[in-house]
């Protein structure tokens, strides 16, 4: 009887605790802090300083949704996950959302149960060679021995660009990104091959940058997006109009600077419901008013992360390119705030 | 008297020679260099490969390291130093001056850096009396209090949550010393569930109790650190010491185990001995990390260094089992029945007669395994935990000031691992050296 007892309330304990996990926004307010799966270190993305105090690109977004959520952009445990553990630390409820350049897929998004929430980083696949290679186009890389990440979704990218253009090459294994620079830099291989982003850093930390030329084709689509568990779309909704709140707040002109007198007398009525001014958008979501503009407040709108982070004044030199607001010729184009 | 003598031998020396030095081929260097290097044609081949090899090793590192640049803020900085030095390439130990704190602690808080140093202090204090004959007895009884002590440096909060612990130990001790006088089985019954029941339902809510009671000052309580603070060496020094201290007894255990005559026991035994070392330790790892988040209920909270404590522990303690077992098995029979004739039950023999001589035959095994699984630490980067080895690294080499860093952190961490491998090594040929009882 007793025995049985105990079980029941297990049974019980267990029934809810499942219903609770299916609120993350109760749980993460209940914690009084975001889990945020980020990289264990990816320049410009994320990556801890001499404090342990982490920054990056996606970072940013981590921190803006705690912001969002808890009113307070360091609310954050920052848990850095492997390529291996990243998806099953999201599914298990290790982590509350995933910022962790993690290309969305049909895959991932349907198997995996992930839920990609949108793309805040276009990415794409590129060649690095050394300037005296002579060559201009990936084209020219007929038998090329090329250093590529082992295990990834460029080696499989690498090998159907080749045959569909039918080229040769000969692979050069290697484990990680800083062993690949290290193999390319002592001449180990004619290119190296991995998402465009990564390549602009590695070539800015070369001695001799001007030596290297990253080639202009682009051979995969990358979209890199923040990711959350199957099945607590409020969660979801946060954690996608928190990017979309960033991305148009660029559109709209909306800085961390001027948000406080925008949202006071801009003419602008979408402003005034993005920042909480008019309407009560954000008491839809489970949030309050002002949770876009508290988003806003922690690091600016995108094009102000992107500029800090990543940006053309930063070591690592990226340029807008597709990452640009649809107005600008790119790829960003959040929804209306209606 | 006469001097026929004299007249029959011409000359006799009344005086010692003194002593002449051997030939040159025969002393010194030379004879070293003749015997040892160039004995025969197969060895002077083999010593001259060994000439070029090293010749070639050091003219490819003595340039690098003698351009090594201590001072600079980033690794444009020291790129520039040594162009300006005219020298082609060189190590940039800048990085090193710069980042050592998070090398040895992570993020473990900067203020904070004197209580991980103080408990690796007390921990050599620990094992003097376990290590070596001659420290003080009464030690003994600081190194039982001092997992407790460790416990409660590293991470911080209440000083209850371990003496409560501690006190789940004492009372296993007290149930086996009383419940021996009614039966030695009630004894080690009561011995093991005794505590259990204290850490699963008393321990915490005491704890808890005991610390709302008290002023969250010292010496009540200390600045609590989290498990996501840790790193480095704080980390690979954490998860390796408490694996080594929990994996020697219980692979004890298990192997005694494995050589039981009692079904259910030796089964157990082989089953989980068989098991764990047919699955490699990252699958644990990976176990430890993700799949138990599936089985326990969502928001508990179960420390991931505890988790992989455990793992590392029960990985660890396999092998152990297997290398004891070794040494039981070379113990001559006439053991066994030597200790069953001088009428001792099970307990007294293993403890007086059969373990003492196995340990010391399996000595250099277990700390081959000790070894071996202190270094094995750094797996735990692949469950998200920042190793010296590779979490670490890659962490400082994602700042923009470091990018391109490559050979100085690994040879820096690998340096640290060396002197502490090296210094258990010959820790074990110390203690053999010491037990050696035999003639040979």
């Amino acid at each position: 009887m007793k025995k049985s007892a105990f079980l029941g309330t297990l049974t019980v304990a267990g029934l809810a605790a499942g219903m609770v996990s299916a609120a993350t926004l109760d749980d993460v307010k209940a914690r009084g802090e975001l889990n945020c799966g980020v990289s264990t270190g990816l320049t410009g993305f994320s990556l801890p300083d001499a404090n342990g105090v982490w920054s990056g690109f996606d970072v940013a977004i981590c921190r803006a949704v705690a912001a969002a959520v808890l009113g307070d952009a360091t609310k954050v445990k920052f848990v850095p996950t492997t390529g291996q553990t990243r998806f099953t630390a999201l599914a298990s409820g290790e982590v509350d959302m995933l910022a962790r350049n993690s290309t969305w897929t049909f895959s991932r998004d349907t198997d995996l149960k992930l839920d990609f929430v949108g793309v805040n980083y276009y990415d794409g696949q590129g060649f690095m060679v050394r300037k005296d290679l002579g060559v201009t186009s990936a084209k020219e890389l007929e038998g090329a021995t090329i250093c590529i990440q082992t295990g990834t979704t460029t080696e499989l990218n690498l090998a159907d660009w080749f045959k569909t253009n039918n080229l040769n090459y000969t692979p050069v294994a290697i484990e990680t990104n800083a062993e690949g620079e290290q193999q390319y830099a002592a001449g180990a291989c004619d290119a190296y091959t991995t998402d465009a982003s990564g390549l602009a850093s590695t070539r800015a930390s070369f001695a001799d940058p001007e030596n290297h030329i990253i080639l202009p084709e682009i051979i995969s689509k990358e979209p890199l997006g923040p990711a959350v568990r199957h099945g607590d779309n409020q969660w979801a909704d946060i954690v996608r109009w928190t990017l979309n709140a960033l991305i148009a707040a660029e559109e709209y002109g909306v800085t961390s600077a001027n948000m406080e007198e925008l949202a006071a007398n801009s003419p602008n009525p979408e402003v005034k419901r993005l920042l909480g001014a008019e309407g009560d958008l954000g008491v839809m979501t489970g949030l309050d008013k002002d949770w876009a503009k508290r988003a806003i407040g922690v690091a600016g709108n995108y094009g102000e992360i992107f500029a800090a982070t990543i940006g053309e004044a930063t070591p690592i030199g990226l340029a807008r390119g597709l990452n640009a607001q649809w107005t600008q010729g790119g790829l960003l184009y959040a929804p209306p705030f209606r | 008297m006469s001097d026929t003598h004299a007249q029959t031998v011409p000359f006799v020396r009344d005086t010692m020679l003194p002593q002449a030095n051997p030939p040159t081929t025969e002393a010194g260097a030379v004879r070293w260099m003749r015997e040892n290097l160039l004995s025969g044609p197969l060895n002077v081949i083999l010593t001259l490969l060994a000439i070029a090899a090293i010749y070639w090793v050091v003219q490819g590192m003595l340039p690098w390291l003698l351009a090594s640049v201590w001072n600079a803020g980033s690794i444009a900085e020291c790129r520039q130093i040594i162009a300006d030095a005219g020298r082609e390439s060189g190590a940039c130990w800048a990085v090193i001056r710069e980042r050592w704190p998070q090398f040895l602690f992570g993020f473990y808080p900067n203020h904070l850096y004197w209580r991980p140093v103080t408990a690796l202090l007390l921990l050599f204090v620990a094992l003097a009396p376990v290590l070596f004959s001659k420290a003080p007895r009464q030690l003994l009884w600081f190194s039982a209090i001092y997992p407790g002590l460790a416990f409660w440096l590293l991470w911080g909060g209440s000083v209850f949550v371990p003496v409560v612990a501690l006190l789940g130990l004492a009372l296993g001790w007290a149930a086996f010393h009383f419940g021996q006088r009614i039966s030695p089985l009630a004894g080690v019954v009561a011995a093991i569930l005794l505590p259990v029941l204290w850490w699963l339902f008393l321990a915490g809510p005491v704890a808890e109790d005991l610390g709302n009671l008290l002023p969250r000052s010292m010496p009540w309580w200390m600045e609590e650190v989290r498990s996501d603070k840790f790193g480095g060496f704080v980390l690979a020094l954490t998860i390796g010491v408490s694996g080594i201290a929990l994996s020697l007894p219980l692979g004890i255990v298990l192997a005694l185990g494995r050589q039981s005559d009692m079904f259910l026991i030796k089964s157990l035994s082989v089953c989980f001995i068989e098991f764990i070392r047919g699955v490699p330790l990252i699958t644990l790892l990976f176990t430890a990390s993700l799949l138990l988040n599936y089985f326990l209920p969502p928001g508990t909270t179960f420390d991931i260094i505890l988790r992989v404590i455990i793992m590392v522990t029960l990985f660890a303690a396999a092998y152990i089992a297997e290398v004891i077992r070794g040494g039981l098995a070379a113990l001559p029979r006439g053991q066994y029945e030597a200790a069953d004739a001088l009428g001792l039950d099970y307990f007294r023999a293993q403890r007086l007669i059969i373990l003492p001589q196995a340990l010391k035959i399996s000595i250099p095994g277990i700390v081959s395994t000790f070894i071996g699984m202190f270094k094995d630490t750094t797996l735990v980067v692949f469950v998200g935990l920042l190793d010296p080895l590779k979490g670490i690294t890659d962490a400082v080499r994602a700042s923009p000031d470091w990018k391109g860093i490559y050979w100085e952190p690994y040879i820096f961490v690998g340096a640290i691992f060396f002197i502490f491998n090296f210094s258990m090594s010959r820790y074990s040929m110390y203690l053999e050296r010491k037990l050696k009882t035999d003639h040979r």
